[in-house]
């Protein structure tokens, strides 16, 4: 029963349509497999009556024939989208208790093609860490071990209890939202595929915002093509969300050729970090050696501004955070201070917001206030806005130049141990997403494939960044570079 | 190298609504001005004549008519609340 929760999504939908097995069989799989999980503390709210009977209800579907792909899929969903009736609180104290009378746009459209939702997942609070350590229901843990290690490790984050459920086979893809890279180095870190889509193919209604121009939500699976499936249902125009792409989504699952012939893929001369372990060095270079076997040209290119990537990324995010967080002041849901005698409404906002928020988003909403106060604002926020659109036209001038995608490591490094950057700088912590956050800030599309381990025995990943709009040719290039790599290690069972 | 005094610390903590106490006031500002210290390195790019991004996507807001779409629905949009009083949001007294 058991490898049931093994199954790929792609492997799932054919079974399923073939009514060899059943949707409530699979996902009652999952929800006993979830049960067994709680050391990994991914799933935070479980919600097995509604698997059950949306599983119920797409085994009907099913019966009927001409089911979607996903009817009867079991997925898990980031606590960062709103899910009506269901506990949704961005891993935040300031949001407990919270029920969203409304659906997000992309958690209704995955409904809609029928898939199963088990529960809500852990995360950074807001979505603002890159190991997980910020929430408030405590950390996620990694399903990997070191080799002769029992030191518990980070999953990465933001999304950290998306990547360990999928990795620890609790459900067979789950929603991530990406950034600065809380996608990607998450699916690095735990052996999965992680897609970032282009800023504006999902709808980010009724997701709960962290910084509105860089955030994207995409899937996080254990295949290329299971990543093309979940997209596929999560993408597409929304009028309630005006920054979101009115263009047709195709079909990204037929663009899995794996026939690369002829692709130029630029690997940057920039992402060469000093003091990058030799490790992931070797990676790259064999990444690129993959491609290139499978008939890609490879490609020197220079992206010049990477190094002012990170610091615009950490003036922009946080200025955007303390616009997007001033809305929890404890009147209209979540936490509120309880006042002492004679407090007014300023002590109501000031204590609302001091427990009701962990200490790294406090920083930063602290950090976004000042880059944004009168005197500053110039200094800071506008020159980050005018790097970023040096960033945007490095990208451009190479895809000018007749790049069809980009190839970088995902992570620094492997997985980390939980609570070893307690006592490093928070600047140190934000190094996690140095090959990640040009995306973001470019607005592309860009996958994090498993290519291989470290000496430890921990999952690495290679990223693929495309064009905008091109996610099908992109997951294209990952599907070539997945079957080279051929990576198809699970974590071995300890929790 | 920037630095964040104690006072100014203080000064973004009120702005930011976000009760800090005053002992924790140094350590605060000497994380802020370590963050802003690695901010500065974007002064080394000559940014003159770019333009501030705007829109990471080239493409212009969409429009829509300027009419109610959903609506009658109070108690919904108040079951959240910490405190609701007949069909409001209630709050500490604000005007004396």
């Amino acid at each position: 029963m058991s490898d049931l929760t093994q199954l790929t999504i792609a492997e799932a939908r054919d079974r399923l349509r073939a009514r060899d097995i059943s949707a409530t069989d699979l996902t009652e799989a999952c929800l006993s497999a979830i049960d067994g999980a709680d050391r990994l503390n991914a799933f935070v709210h479980k919600t097995p009556e509604i698997a059950l009977e949306r599983a119920r209800a797409a085994d009907a579907r099913l019966g009927q024939g001409d089911a979607p792909a996903l009817c009867g899929v079991p997925l898990g969903i980031k606590d960062l989208f709103c899910t009506e009736g269901v506990a949704s609180q961005a891993a935040s104290r300031i949001l407990q208790g919270f029920r969203p009378e409304y659906e997000s746009t992309v958690t209704r459209q995955l409904a809609d093609a029928g898939a199963v939702m088990l529960g809500k997942l852990n995360m950074d609070e807001f979505a603002m860490g890159s190991s997980n350590e910020t929430s408030t229901y405590g950390n996620a843990v990694n399903p990997w071990k070191r080799q002769d290690d029992a030191a518990d490790l980070t999953p990465g984050g933001s999304s950290g209890g998306s990547a360990a459920a999928v990795a620890a086979g609790l459900c067979l893809g789950a929603t991530g939202t990406d950034t600065g890279g809380s996608i990607r180095q998450p699916a690095a870190f735990t052996g999965i595929v992680g897609m970032k889509p282009t800023y504006g193919r999902c709808s980010r209604w009724g997701i709960i915002a962290f910084a509105s121009s860089l955030d994207q939500a995409g899937p996080m699976t254990r295949t290329v093509r299971d990543a093309a499936i979940m997209l596929q249902a999560m993408a597409g125009h929304d009028p309630k969300d005006s920054t979101s792409a009115d263009l047709a989504v195709p079909d990204f699952e037929a663009m899995l050729t794996g026939d690369i012939r002829g692709k130029r893929i630029g690997v940057p001369r920039e992402y060469r970090m000093e003091g990058m372990p030799a490790e992931i060095e070797a990676l790259w270079q064999q990444g690129a050696a993959m491609l290139r076997d499978a008939g890609a040209e490879i490609v020197d290119i220079s992206l010049p501004h990477t190094e002012y990537a990170l610091p615009a990324y950490y003036v922009i995010a946080p200025a955007e955070a303390s616009s997007n967080l001033a809305r929890y002041d404890g009147v209209r849901y979540g936490h509120r201070a309880t006042l002492g005698p004679g407090e007014g409404i300023t002590e109501m906002y000031e204590k609302t917001r001091a427990e009701g928020f962990g200490p790294e988003v406090q920083r930063r909403v602290m950090i976004g206030t000042y880059v944004l106060s009168a005197g500053f604002y110039d200094a800071y926020y506008n020159r980050a806005r005018k790097v970023r659109t040096l960033i945007k036209r490095d990208f451009e001038t190479v895809f000018a130049d007749g790049v069809d995608a980009i190839l970088t490591p995902t992570t620094p490094s492997a997985a980390f141990g939980l609570g070893e950057m307690a006592e490093a700088d928070p600047v140190q912590m934000y190094l996690n997403d140095v090959f990640t956050v040009t995306v973001n800030l470019a607005g592309l599309p860009g996958i994090s494939v498993p290519a291989g381990r470290d000496r430890q025995g921990l999952p690495l990943g290679l990223q693929l960044i495309g064009k905008p709009w091109e996610e099908g040719d992109l997951l294209n290039t990952a599907c070539a570079l997945e079957r080279a790599a051929g990576f198809v290690s699970r974590p071995e069972k300890w929790w | 190298m920037s630095t964040i005094d104690t006072d100014t610390a203080r000064q973004v903590a009120s702005l930011a609504r976000i009760r800090v106490a005053e002992d924790d006031l140094p350590a605060l500002a000497g994380e802020l001005s370590n963050i802003l210290t690695f901010m500065e390195r974007l002064n080394e790019v000559d940014v003159d004549d770019v333009e501030p991004m705007t829109s990471v996507t080239p493409m212009r807001l969409k429009r829509r008519a300027d009419e109610v779409t959903e609506g009658n629905m109070q108690d919904r949009i108040l079951s959240n609340a910490p405190d609701a009083r007949e069909g409001f949001f209630a709050v500490p007294k604000v005007v004396e």
